[in-house]
């Protein structure tokens, strides 16, 4: 309430209500420009001076916690209101330019510093050979394409895209749906929650534990091998049945992120205006119509955030794969190509080059998204 | 990339430890002169000549360890190490940065204690998993501890040719080294950097891996006898098998890892069915392995790991079972299997409370062609330095000597591949019985994984084997597919 | 309003028979493999590593009763042990005596093995312990041998340090990316400027960024400025890594408010600013919710971008790093991650538990009209 008052006090130039005189129009004016000044710099000083003491910082640990959080969060809303106290102060015209700006512009250089700049490095990188030191065009991308293990790699990320994503959000949906119409929705929601808390150091204990070949250990040997008589099975390794091997990965990452689905769709389930279920219902719809003619049409945007999200995070899916089986046994995706490439191997060309393809791949998923946007109608 | 690792003497009958049996003292009486060495191309910054002429110019940190360890490290020439001790080097940090963790950390840094004490400098070391993927980006950002600590000399290999470590040589000097340190160490260290080659560390702890461990009660009850050849070792084999055991525990399971325990397995084999020099060839890339010599290396283990009756589970089993849990079955009662073979560092994987010598023991893994001797194959850690700093060189020299490395030989978990390590400072027996093989060994190879090109030692060559193993990819297929992932040379 | 109230009455009907059966099905297969790591983080590592959780539940088992010797003469073919026939592979695997009630089983090798003669009984497993979370929580206690052959003890850290660690790099680097994602979440969905398209498809492009690509520059400017080995620097990491996804989040769900509901304020004459504090924040209360578990969630288990940022000393350590090294340099006490995943698991939970309440129905429409 009081930044508003502000904004009224110093309303912006030339706007007042009355005309002054000009004397006192250009004390006034002075005055304003110079608080105009005094306040981002204050701003400033009071944000480098928390900077440098956490950067610098020699107190208890406890105490730059404090100041940090303090610090952190505070100064970011304390960026955001001085920027916009001094945009209040142009004209109309100019604060419609500018204003979007305050808004966007923080996540905007920050999105440049941290992955857009590195981003068009990584493909500048992508030009050259292993060492940086030659020009090689386009050879690396075709040593992608050609590559059998890349290949591989492909095909694998296809199958995590076509089985992991898909269950993963129709899982979640279904639990979120189930889970509203239950007594029990808090109990059953953070079981399903629950795997996204764990480390992916103790799922990767999780599921050696239960894809382990000794049927003493591991729990799917013990059943399979009790149901069938058969052998016990490799299910991480084991050729014959690869690629299908590749499923068993991919349940780890089922398991893992159903919740996040389920969160984000429960959320918007709780959105949708409890009146038009409610006299879906007395107008005698049944649970599936309700389902399919109302909620699905109302939570649309939300499936199309949570399947663009999901099916992104499962192209550069990377640490189940690395921590189960390294992408040995036929199961490398493209991310642990890409790090085998950049790191092991040393090779910066090539890695660069797996890296942009992952980019390519998800130019389908952009337009999906563009679509939406451009029909709407913005202030 | 070639030719960056001239793995070219190893002479047989020159084992690493081998002045250790005749060198009685500390090296406090080391002898003393690095008298004209002619060809020294280093420029070691003091003459090292003028030991006696110093009466220890701190007596303010002068208690008398550390005036003598100062006249000793003068007396061989590490100047640095010299100045460290007599204090002028106080309150210096200096960083070391590697893999070790958990207990191994503990022991790190104990075992630089006794130093800081008399020099005064403080090691401030610094483990981390993902040690690969962190170190490389520290490199390149310029944030680099001032000593790295490789476990494997393939990558340091990458940071040398990029012009991102200081010559070993110009820090301890290069005729210390050639005495305190088997020929075959140094050339495992000459590495390629932009200005030539030079030496990219030195050495401060190794271990061995061609070891085969047994659970001796039941091995002895079972009139089992050690094998000191490769036939016995068949027969011992087959004996087992025709018992009615599974001789071999075998896992090559290893997280993002996998496969690298059958790649030390193909070592061994080169090494005992064709020459140390096709060996450093094969290192350097110059002996495919698409060739008669690797081919062959790698059938005759893989004719042991196909066998369903020489492998405890079966060869379904190598490529899904942990190596650290590999040997569990070996402590059952009655042993399931009753051979593994694998490094010293296996022991900690080994169920509590088992006694070495009672419990379990280990033996070589015998020779296969006589005229290629006694092999054994290694590994161990090299310290790269990142600047000269006076207090970086004199942890460098520090190490490069036996006394750097002491304290964990008597606690136990490495082994010292410096010349002045004694016998006697093992703590561990079972290290001091893997010393006594080195010491027998007639040719010692470096773990070729280690050395070759990343691309290769931790890619191709691991998925080959892993794919070999599941039974993805005929050998025909694995071999051509290493040598089409070799870097191009440049 | 009144409306949240719908669910929780109703008769008992066969719909709700479906939902609670379906929905405990799907739990029960979510649940299974936690239980059997939270059984495991009790047991002790040789059970752990030789038996499989299960077993701890009552079972049947085989034991053995008695012992017998070896049959004599020739062990090669079929032999006769207490009336069953069979080969020595056979016996090894066991069988079952003609009369059914027993097993006999073969232990040891064809020379020197005996014979069990095993019954089946009731078992279940009784080996508890707390020491693998006593290790994690306390620290292990390494017994290092001194030269002279004494024993020193040397405690090891306890998990205290690395707790709030962990906490000061989880809290900032999870509700800064939230404030300034909301803020840019809001411009992308309701202002106009030039650029706004390009820059949201850079948006959505920068999600699949691998954030591996990024560490090396980012790392290099850090250096630079001196960020590096900082909170402050991993805090702004994780907010760039962390910031695509929670702009895109955030613009999707902010995107989707009524229009209506900013229309008649406008009218009213409010700024963008004040719409965006006192109306769109309030409302958007479960998307932040949302995304502040997983960003929590993230980077709470986050282990590259610590170990870049901030390195893996003791005194800066986070947990995640703690329990990973605690398996030692070759993961010879992997065991200690069962518990280790548990403790580390508590506070993620306790955060889902704590925003769980703002997934409420109803915010919208109470807002609206109020």
């Amino acid at each position: 309430m009081e930044k508003q008052a502000d904004a009224q006090i110093l309303a912006p130039i030339g706007e007042g209500p009355k005309r002054p005189g000009p004397g006192e129009w250009l004390v006034t004016n002075i005055l304003r420009i110079l608080l105009a000044l005094i306040v981002p710099i204050g701003t400033f000083i009071v944000l480098y001076a928390g900077f440098v003491f956490l950067r610098d910082a020699n107190a208890p640990k406890i105490v730059v916690a404090v100041i940090a959080i303090v610090w952190g969060v505070g100064g970011v809303a304390l960026l955001y209101t001085v920027s916009n106290w001094l945009v209040e102060h142009f004209n109309s015209q100019w604060r419609a330019r500018i204003l979007p700006f305050v808004f966007v512009g923080p996540a905007l250089a920050i999105l440049f510093w941290y992955l857009a700049f590195p981003t068009v490095r990584t493909f500048w990188a992508s030009l050259f050979d292993a060492s940086g030191a030659q020009f090689v065009g386009l050879q690396n991308y075709v040593e992608v394409f050609t590559n059998r293990n890349m290949f591989t790699a492909f095909r694998n990320n296809l199958m995590w895209i076509l089985f992991g994503a898909s269950i993963c959000v129709i899982s979640g949906l279904l639990v979120a749906v189930l889970a509203d119409r239950t007594r029990w929705e808090t109990a059953a929601k953070i079981m399903i929650f629950m795997p996204m808390a764990i480390s992916m150091v103790g799922a990767s204990i999780i599921f050696n534990m239960i894809y382990a070949v000794s049927p003493d250990i591991g729990l799917l040997n013990a059943i399979y091998t009790g149901i069938t008589g058969n052998q016990p099975i490799a299910w991480k390794a084991a050729a014959e049945i690869q690629p299908w091997n590749n499923l068993f990965l991919i349940f780890v990452m089922i398991w893992l992120q159903t919740g996040y689905a389920m969160v984000l769709f429960s959320a918007a389930i709780k959105g949708i205006p409890g009146e038009i279920l409610e006299a879906a219902r007395v107008d005698g719809a049944n649970e599936l119509t309700v389902f399919f003619q109302i909620m699905l049409p109302s939570i649309r945007g939300t499936i199309i955030t949570v399947s663009t999200t999901v099916v992104i995070f499962t192209l550069k899916i990377f640490d189940v794969v690395w921590v189960m089986t390294g992408g040995q046994f036929n199961t490398q995706v493209i991310a642990t190509q890409f790090y085998r490439e950049y790191f092991t191997a040393a090779n910066a060309g090539l890695g660069s080059a797996i890296a942009i393809v992952l980019l390519i791949l998800v130019i389908p998923v952009m337009i999906y998204n563009i679509r939406g946007f451009n029909e709407r109608q913005a202030f | 990339m070639k030719r960056y690792l001239i793995l070219t003497c190893l002479i047989a009958a020159v084992a690493i430890l081998a002045a250790c049996g005749g060198q009685a003292s500390t090296p406090t009486a080391a002898p003393a002169q690095p008298t004209a060495v002619p060809a020294q191309p280093t420029a070691v910054p003091a003459q090292p000549t003028a030991a006696p002429a110093q009466p220890t110019a701190a007596p303010s940190t002068g208690d008398t360890t550390a005036g003598a360890s100062a006249e000793a490290a003068r007396a061989a020439g590490l100047t640095a190490l010299a100045d460290a001790y007599d204090g002028k080097l106080k309150g210096q940090v200096v960083t070391i940065t590697g893999t070790q963790t958990d207990e191994d950390a503990v022991k790190f840094n104990k075992n630089f204690e006794d130093f800081e004490k008399a020099t005064g400098i403080d090691v401030q070391y610094e483990g981390s998993k993902e040690f690969e993927g962190a170190i490389t980006a520290r490199f390149a950002a310029g944030d680099v501890a001032d000593i790295v600590d490789f476990p494997q000399p393939g990558l340091l290999a990458n940071f040398v040719k990029q012009g991102k470590i200081i010559n070993a040589a110009d820090l301890v000097p290069m005729d210390w080294l050639e005495k305190n340190y088997n020929q075959s160490w140094l050339d495992m260290a000459t590495m390629p950097a932009p200005n030539g080659d030079i030496q990219a560390g030195v050495w401060h702890r190794n271990s061995a891996k061609s070891l085969v461990w047994y659970p001796k009660k039941a091995f002895d009850a079972a009139g089992y006898k050690v094998p000191t050849t490769w036939d016995e070792l068949m027969a011992l084999q087959d004996q087992i098998a025709a018992d009615g055991d599974t001789p071999w525990c075998i896992g090559i399971e290893s997280g993002a890892a996998t496969g690298w325990p059958a790649t030390d397995w193909t070592e061994d084999m080169m090494l005992r069915t064709t020459s140390p020099e096709n060996y450093d060839k094969w290192v350097r890339g110059e002996l495919k392995f698409d060739s008669p010599e690797v081919r062959k290396a790698i059938q005759t283990f893989a004719d042991i790991w196909d066998n369903d009756q020489m492998v405890y589970g079966g060869r379904a089993k190598i490529v899904s079972t942990f190596f650290g849990d590999a040997p569990a079955p070996m402590f059952e009662d009655p042993p399931k299997c009753w051979l593994h073979r694998q490094a010293n560092f296996i022991t900690s994987f080994f169920p509590q409370g088992k006694k070495f010598g009672e419990d379990y023991d280990f033996f070589y893994l015998p020779g296969i062609d006589p005229q290629y001797g006694k092999p054994v194959l290694v590994a161990g850690d090299i310290m790269a330095a990142t600047n000269d700093k006076p207090a970086t060189e004199a942890v460098m020299q520090y190490m490069s000597t036996g006394e750097g490395v002491k304290w964990w030989l008597g606690a136990g978990g490495a082994l010292g591949p410096q010349n002045d390590v004694q016998l006697d400072w093992y703590g561990d027996p079972v290290e001091r019985k893997v010393a006594e093989i080195l010491k027998d060994a007639t040719v010692v190879r470096f773990d070729a994984s280690d050395l070759m090109p990343g691309a290769v030692g931790a890619g191709s060559f691991w998925k080959g084997m892993t794919d070999l193993f599941s039974g993805s990819a005929d050998l025909d297929t694995v071999v051509k597919e290493i040598d089409a992932s070799w870097p191009a040379s440049q | 309003m009144a409306l949240a109230t719908r669910k929780k009455r109703g008769p008992f009907n066969p719909s709700a028979i479906i939902v609670n059966g379906t929905l405990l099905l799907l739990v029960l297969a979510w649940v299974i493999p936690t239980i059997g790591l939270l059984i495991s983080s009790f047991r002790p590592r040789f059970d752990i590593q030789t038996s499989g959780w299960w077993t701890v539940f009552p079972h049947r088992e085989y034991v053995p009763v008695e012992t017998i010797p070896l049959p004599e003469g020739d062990r090669t073919g079929v032999m006769e042990i207490r009336g069953a026939s069979a080969t020595f592979e056979q016996f090894r695997q066991g069988i079952t005596s003609p009369d059914g009630q027993y097993k006999i089983v073969w232990k040891g090798n064809r020379r020197l093995g005996t014979i069990e003669i095993q019954e089946q009984v009731w078992t279940w497993g009784s080996a508890w312990t707390l020491e693998n979370y006593e290790q994690v929580l306390q620290g292990k206690t390494f017994e290092i041998k001194r030269p002279d052959g004494t024993v020193e003890v040397v405690p090891g850290d306890d998990l205290v340090n690395a707790f709030i660690n962990s906490l000061v790099v989880t809290i900032p680097s999870t509700v800064i990316p939230i404030l300034i994602a909301a803020f840019a979440a809001y411009g992308f969905a309701w202002m106009r400027f030039p650029g706004r398209r390009v820059f949201f498809i850079m948006v959505v492009a920068l999600l699949v960024v691998p954030l591996q690509i990024a560490l090396v520059p980012i790392l290099t400017d850090y250096v630079r400025l001196n960020l590096n080995g900082t909170f402050l620097g991993v805090w702004l990491a994780h907010t760039g890594f962390g910031l695509s996804l929670a702009t895109y989040l955030l613009y999707s769900y902010i995107s989707q408010l009524p229009r209506e509901v900013l229309e008649s304020a406008f009218i009213d004459g409010a700024s963008h600013f004040t719409i965006f504090t006192r109306l769109i924040l309030p409302l958007s209360v479960p998307a932040l919710a949302s995304f502040a578990i997983f960003q929590f969630l993230w980077v709470w288990n986050d282990y590259l971008v610590a170990l870049i940022f901030i390195g893996s000393k003791p005194d800066v350590q986070v947990l995640t790093m703690r329990i990973a090294d605690m398996v030692g340099s070759r993961g010879n006490d992997w065991h200690l991650l069962t518990a280790g995943a548990f403790v580390s698991m508590v506070l993620p939970l306790i955060v889902f538990f704590s925003l769980q309440r703002y997934f409420v129905r109803g915010l919208l429409s109470g807002s609206v009209k109020g």
